[in-house]
């Protein structure tokens, strides 16, 4: 069988030569089995060592190299050359600064990460004499899948809310906020509730629904978001209709940095 | 690091790019008809309060050809509207009984179960005056 040629274009930004982001082409031979990653790493190897990008782990684990493949964000090491034509084009994940080719910046999506406060915030922290968290598995199934996030950042990519303004907390984020919202051993979402239901959290989302569209890892922002709004506007009724009848969350105490 | 990072602009026909935004905005877009043929509802009441003549008069533009495309495209968006939102509901409730989430298309299923009951409902009402 004669080997496949294939040409990769990939969106190049290198700051001290390009004013704005140009396309260059790289012909690379490829084999069955390679992913997009392969032919970067290919061409990082053999033709332009000039080219960055991040990854690490190759296996759909770490996140790190999430990039718009043919106008749709996804991982490389997942994106299988052989189901692509003869010409894929890479570009950086859309929404994001671009820092040097396909790395962008991440620091707004870091910073949004921690104002959702992504830990446990239990009402009374478990002593150490009690030993660890008990949980059944069916109150880990509530939360799991929420759990399976990477931050690959697939999802901010495609969210034209996101793009339109940057303030919007952003899937990611949300569904992390989410996760420990419905974990049973978590009673801090009224803590949360001052970023997760102000107008730049969960009420900025239009459920476009193209985040969990993309998500690799199946992790359905949209559904925890919906989800959420809906927690909130049952906290509004209970709150101002009821005469200030207490939401399930109950007002804790905050533990800052507090983990399991 | 560069400190001369590159933001790429975004086009206002940013909707234009992807089947799927296209399939939002469609979606966003049906919210118009509804909204529009609310008040054709209210003008109807309106009409009405005025009188029998001015009523028939009302009923009369209905029933032109202007009236029966109109009612026609408010139709065709009404069903869309319902379905892609119905389709939409098990995301945004799901029901746990125990440990098992109920299948998302019982969830929509009931939607359009319930969309059945309502209409004959209505139909009913209609048909008896």
């Amino acid at each position: 069988m004669s080997e496949r040629q294939i040409t990769l274009e990939v969106l190049r930004y290198r700051p001290e030569l390009d004013d704005e982001p140009v396309i260059q082409s790289y012909i690379v031979p490829v084999q069955e089995e390679w992913v997009v990653l392969d032919v970067l790493n290919y061409i990082k190897d053999n033709i332009d060592r000039t080219l960055s990008y991040r990854w690490s782990c190759h296996m759909s684990v770490c996140g790190s190299c999430g990039m718009v493949i043919n106008n749709t964000p996804m991982l490389s090491c997942k994106a299988f050359v052989r189901d692509f034509p003869d010409t894929i084009r890479v570009e950086p994940l859309h929404n994001f600064p671009i820092e040097r080719d396909l790395v962008v910046v991440l620091d707004d999506f870091m910073k949004k990460m921690t104002v959702v406060k992504p830990y446990l915030i239990p009402k009374e922290p478990v002593a150490e004499v009690d030993g660890t968290y008990k949980q059944t598995s069916g109150q880990l199934k509530r939360f799991k899948p929420y759990a399976m996030c990477i931050n690959c950042l697939a999802c901010y990519s495609v969210c034209p809310q996101y793009a339109l303004n940057e303030g919007f907390v952003g899937p990611a984020a949300l569904a992390l906020a989410h996760r420990y919202n419905v974990d049973s051993r978590d009673q801090g979402r009224s803590v949360r509730e001052d970023v997760v239901a102000s107008n730049e959290g969960i009420w900025e989302c239009t459920f476009v629904g193209a985040c969990s569209e993309v998500c690799p890892k199946h992790v359905d922002p949209a559904a925890a978001i919906q989800q959420t709004k809906i927690a909130s506007t049952m906290d509004y009724f209970m709150d101002k209709l009821l005469l200030g009848k207490k939401k399930s969350g109950g007002v804790v105490k905050q533990v800052e940095g507090g983990g399991a | 690091m560069t400190n001369r990072p590159y933001i790429r602009p975004m086009p206002n026909s940013w909707w234009l790019r992807e089947g799927r935004y296209i399939r939002y905005m469609a979606r966003e877009l049906t919210c118009l008809f509804i909204g529009f043929y609310a008040f054709v509802l209210l003008v109807g009441i309106y009409r009405l309060s005025q009188g029998p003549e001015t009523f028939d008069i009302f009923l009369a533009a209905l029933w032109s050809q202007a009236g029966l495309l109109m009612n026609l495209a408010v139709f065709i968006m009404a069903v869309l509207h319902s379905v892609t939102w119905f389709n939409l509901t098990p995301k945004a409730m799901p029901i746990w009984i125990g440990d098992k989430q109920l299948p998302g298309w019982v969830i929509v299923g009931a939607h359009y179960g319930g969309w059945l009951v309502i209409s004959v409902v209505a139909l009913f009402i209609v048909g008896g005056l």
